[in-house]
């Protein structure tokens, strides 16, 4: 009850998709299918009709003395004690919780009259409608609603359902700000703009689509705001300012309580009880409903990450390898839930080298260099194989063996360039400090060396770039300062993932032969993930294929693009608009890359694939040379396929 | 201007304040014209004489139209003239005054407690997950569960009336002592800040963990930094922007608590003032303590701003 804004934390973030999942599901049946949500409703269905059968089940009168028996503790006449004037805490409690339920009924039927319209039309419409009712909300939010509720109640003669429907209006801004942004999330829907292409009344649209995705929502926020309105009730009552003695309240209760502990400490527990149990009720209601919610949401994404297998003896590396990934595998989630994503994955890349990892999303090849730079989430772990970096088991060391080798040994740029860099610094500072970590020099020293790497990248003004914050550069400018923090440590190796696709295509060229003179110069390897093989054919000199979570072919690149052994490297060069032209019309594959869970025990691209025959079903099928050492496939049927093409050119 | 941004937001904030005092006041004022009867005999009750009910009337400006009462009042304010107490004929002004220093001690320590105790919570749970992270949830329902006056009467029955480790009710001022002073800031903070602690922890452990798992954070484990540094600079720091956020509505939440918490440990502060001017039906003072109340809430909403932007160079830098 302090924090009466209390719905706002947490709940935008719910918002609309939240009421999404739960409107698809049936609120109630959520509910229902969660223990806690089941005890949750049964208790406050029992208090509610425990309270309304006072006058039936009741022992006695609220305010029946029997001075006979005063602060007597439960005993068969009086289940829950006595207090100072004898009266029946049972009766007590069940008639006082009348005006509890009672009044929080009335907070939250003033929430929901004002805040669901409001909130809905804010949302829906827009505009100016929405800037009116947004701001007016966010200055109702302002008002300290502790003082105007002790207001209304010196002017209403300590009437608490006016107090109450006050709490009602004024909580109704902060969910009317919650409501708005879902039912702007649902406008921005297809089905909504079908229905309004098809022209549908707008009363309707609100009626039959709005109103039912905001449901979830909408749910939520009552019952915290319940929860909130009776620790407000109580705690009104427990300042006398409600009903006047002797009439039974909660609050008051606990007052009387207080008043008579010395004699009688139990008796603050049944009143205590009642309400600290009722709040919470509600409180667990709520939370259960957006438990609901957020799981359709980011199922997958929690747990902890799985055992790590227990390693076999890293077999010797070959001496030229610079890195060797041997029969890696990376599984998320643990126990049940465990899902291997990577599979017994083997490469190597030689000192000074560039290799392409090349796949489809979900293919497996970002979380397989994420894993080689030591940088799973904390939900993913390598669950069998082994990563030697210069002759470096990496994978067996854990954190110690990473922290030696990052920077100097191993560099990494991330994905998208606007998250590359953190925001609250500016690019000068974050590179010199990264500088300083990996270098440990002067602080001097640290800055020249950074506006050296931005120039490094060409950036052609490094002293003004050095002093933007992230947000004041452009994409492709924040992967050249991306790539320079990867250079701080003159590594020996640099993991690049898909650096280009968050780019423009007149910047991604210019990105790429930045990679490619870089190399050149540092003489450092590179390893380059991306779903686009012509960006690989332009820079490496290897080509790794990845899909569903294995390597199916490996190569060199002139070779595999003239000669590709796996049917899927197949599609992909003749669905890959910069590849093989000799195709009259772009192939597309039916179907779709299976998901983890998902993966057949055989051939993982069987299902899609138009040479599959009953041997790529029956066993996994192993990566192995076909016709070369140098070349790889995992196709059982490789050189039968290559044969036909390779007379057919 | 390395400055501008600053200016701009407290700019923005007072131009905020002055519709926002306006509703409060003319909320409290409209109360007025709502009640049935004549609003002078119902506050006073009962037993009110007519020449009683006549001098309310006046001193209210329940005589003029509402309008004009309210203009009065205000044009009383701009002056720092706030009126004067029914009940004991004090000023109001002074009467707030004297009493600020008590209310402003037990938000100023509960925040205090919350942002210190809850980030601390939140950092190890979101490094150390497991128990810590499940007792955590049962802190912060218990938080949600227990009003602030029921926290505040157990603490008392336990600690104060049982076990006479605190003292039960009263206060001193800082100046006075200092130790007294704490000791009975003590229960009544505890019992403030445990929600504030709750949701603070909750929330830095979910920025903290949403950090960590943040690509930038990456770049920088990725290539070299080390993992103190990382924390110490770059995560704690991205973390912290929503945890203001949520420190800001905790200390508006715990402003609004003090009204319960002054009553159940009896200090002089101006929650106390408040209940007690409600049951004496004291409509000036009502109205005072909302103006201080709404003006302190404008000063939390300043102060979250100017952290925030101090953290986010987006807000510096526009």
């Amino acid at each position: 009850m302090s924090v009466i804004n209390a719905p706002l934390v947490g709940g935008a973030s719910a918002s609309a998709q939240a009421a999404e999942a739960a409107a698809s599901r049936g609120i109630i049946r959520t509910i229902l299918r969660s223990p806690r949500g089941v005890c949750a409703v049964a208790f406050l269905l029992l208090v509610i009709i425990a309270c309304a059968l006072a006058a039936v089940i009741a022992p006695s009168g609220p305010i029946v003395q029997d001075l006979s028996a005063v602060n007597r503790g439960p005993s068969s006449h009086h289940l829950l004690g006595t207090d100072a004037l004898g009266r029946d805490l049972l009766s007590r409690l069940l008639y006082g919780g009348r005006s509890s339920l009672v009044g929080v009924a009335e907070a939250v039927l003033a929430l929901l009259v004002i805040s669901v319209p409001l909130g809905v039309v804010a949302g829906y419409t827009g505009g100016a409608v929405d800037r009116v009712i947004t701001r007016t909300a966010d200055l109702v939010m302002s008002i300290p609603v502790i003082i105007i509720l002790l207001a209304v109640l010196a002017m209403f003669g300590r009437s608490m359902s006016t107090a109450m429907v006050a709490l009602g209006v004024l909580g109704a801004a902060g969910v009317t700000r919650v409501v708005r942004s879902a039912a702007l999330a649902v406008r921005e829907e297809a089905f909504i703009a079908a229905a309004e292409v098809m022209g549908q009344a707008r009363r309707d649209i609100i009626f039959r689509h709005i109103l039912p995705q905001c449901r979830g929502v909408i749910v939520v926020q009552t019952s915290l705001f319940a929860a909130i309105a009776l620790g407000v009730q109580t705690g009104l009552t427990y300042l006398s300012l409600g009903p006047a003695p002797p009439a039974p309240t909660w609050g008051g209760m606990v007052g009387d309580a207080v008043t008579a502990f010395y004699t009688s400490p139990w008796q603050i527990v049944p009143p205590g009880a009642a309400i600290a149990l009722t709040v919470v009720a509600f409180g667990v209601l709520g939370d259960v409903v957006r438990d609901a919610i957020a799981d359709t949401h980011s199922a997958g994404a929690s747990g902890r990450p799985p055992h790590r297998a227990r390693r076999p003896a890293p077999a010797a590396a070959p001496a030229e390898a610079l890195v060797h990934v041997e029969g890696m595998s990376v599984a998320f989630g643990s126990g049940a839930d465990e899902t291997t994503v990577v599979q017994g994955v083997t490469f190597t890349v030689g000192a000074g080298e560039a290799v392409g990892i090349v796949g489809e999303s979900g293919s497996g090849k970002t979380v397989t260099v994420k894993a080689l730079a030591g940088l799973l989430p904390r939900t993913a772990a390598v669950t069998a194989g082994s990563i030697s970096f210069a002759g470096t088991e990496l994978s067996a060391g854990g954190r110690r063996a990473y922290r030696r080798v990052r920077g100097h040994g191993i560099a990494i740029v991330t994905q998208e360039p606007m998250r590359a860099l953190d925001p609250t610094f500016r690019v000068g500072k974050l590179l010199a400090d990264l500088v300083r970590a990996v270098d440990r020099c002067s602080r001097g020293s640290a800055r020249t060396r950074a506006l050296e790497l931005l120039g490094r990248v060409q950036i052609l003004d490094p002293e003004d770039v050095a002093q933007r914050y992230p947000h004041q550069i452009s994409g492709g400018m924040a992967q050249r300062v991306a790539i320079a923090m990867a250079l701080a440590g003159r590594p020996k190796l640099l993991i690049a993932d898909e650096p280009t696709t968050a780019l423009d295509v007149t910047v991604q060229a210019e990105i790429l032969d930045l990679l490619r003179g870089l190399q050149r110069e540092t003489g450092m390897a590179l390893v380059l993930v991306s779903h686009d093989l012509g960006v690989v054919a332009e820079i490496c000199s290897r080509v790794c294929v990845m899909y569903a979570g294995e390597i199916v072919e490996v190569a060199h690149t002139e070779e595999l693009f003239a000669q590709p052994f796996h049917p899927y490297t197949r599609a992909l060069l003749n669905a890959s608009p910069g590849g093989r032209s000799d195709t009259t019309a772009l192939e597309v594959l039916p179907g779709g890359v299976p998901s983890p869970r998902g993966w057949p025990i055989g051939c993982h691209f069987a299902d899609r694939c138009a040479f599959a025959v009953e041997t790529c079903m029956a066993a996994p099928v192993p990566l192995r040379p076909v016709f070369d050492a140098d070349r790889q496939a995992r196709c059982v049927r490789a050189e039968e396929l290559a044969a036909p093409v390779e007379a057919a050119t | 201007m390395r400055g501008g941004w600053l200016v701009r937001i407290i700019g923005i904030r007072i131009l905020t304040a002055i519709p926002l005092v306006l509703l409060v006041s003319f909320i409290i004022f409209a109360l007025e014209s709502f009640v049935p009867g004549n609003p002078a005999e119902t506050i006073l009750g009962q037993n009110a004489t007519p020449q009683n009910v006549a001098a309310l009337d006046h001193q209210l400006g329940l005589n003029r139209s509402f309008l004009v009462g309210f203009w009065t009042w205000l044009t009383g304010v701009v002056h720092g003239n706030l009126g004067t107490s029914i009940l004991s004929g004090e000023s109001v002004s002074s009467l707030l005054d004297g009493r600020l220093g008590v209310t402003l001690s037990l938000v100023i320590c509960s925040v205090l407690v919350s942002a210190v105790v809850g980030v601390g919570l939140g950092l190890l749970s979101a490094y150390r997950g497991g128990w810590l992270g499940t007792a955590l949830d049962v802190v912060s329902l218990a938080g949600l569960a227990l009003p602030t006056f029921l926290v505040g009467t157990v603490l008392v029955v336990l600690l104060a009336v049982r076990a006479k480790v605190f003292p039960a009710t009263g206060y001193v001022t800082l100046a006075q002592s200092p130790v007294a002073w704490f000791e009975h800031l003590v229960l009544p903070v505890c019992s403030l800040s445990l929600l504030g602690v709750a949701s603070v922890a909750k929330q830095a452990r979910d920025s903290i963990l949403e950090a960590l798992e943040a690509d930038y954070i990456a770049m920088l484990r990725g290539n070299g930094m080390s993992e103190r540094e990382i924390l110490a600079k770059h995560v704690l720091r991205n973390a912290a922007m929503p945890v203001i956020t949520v420190l800001g509505l905790v200390a508006i939440g715990t402003l609004g608590g003090t009204v319960f918490i002054e009553s159940v440990f009896v200090l002089p502060g101006l929650g106390s003032l408040a209940t007690q001017s409600t049951v004496d039906h004291d409509l000036p003072v009502i109205l005072g303590v909302g103006l201080y109340f709404t003006v302190l809430v404008v000063c939390i909403n300043l102060l979250v701003d100017i952290g925030y932007g101090l953290l986010n160079p987006r807000v510096k830098t526009r």
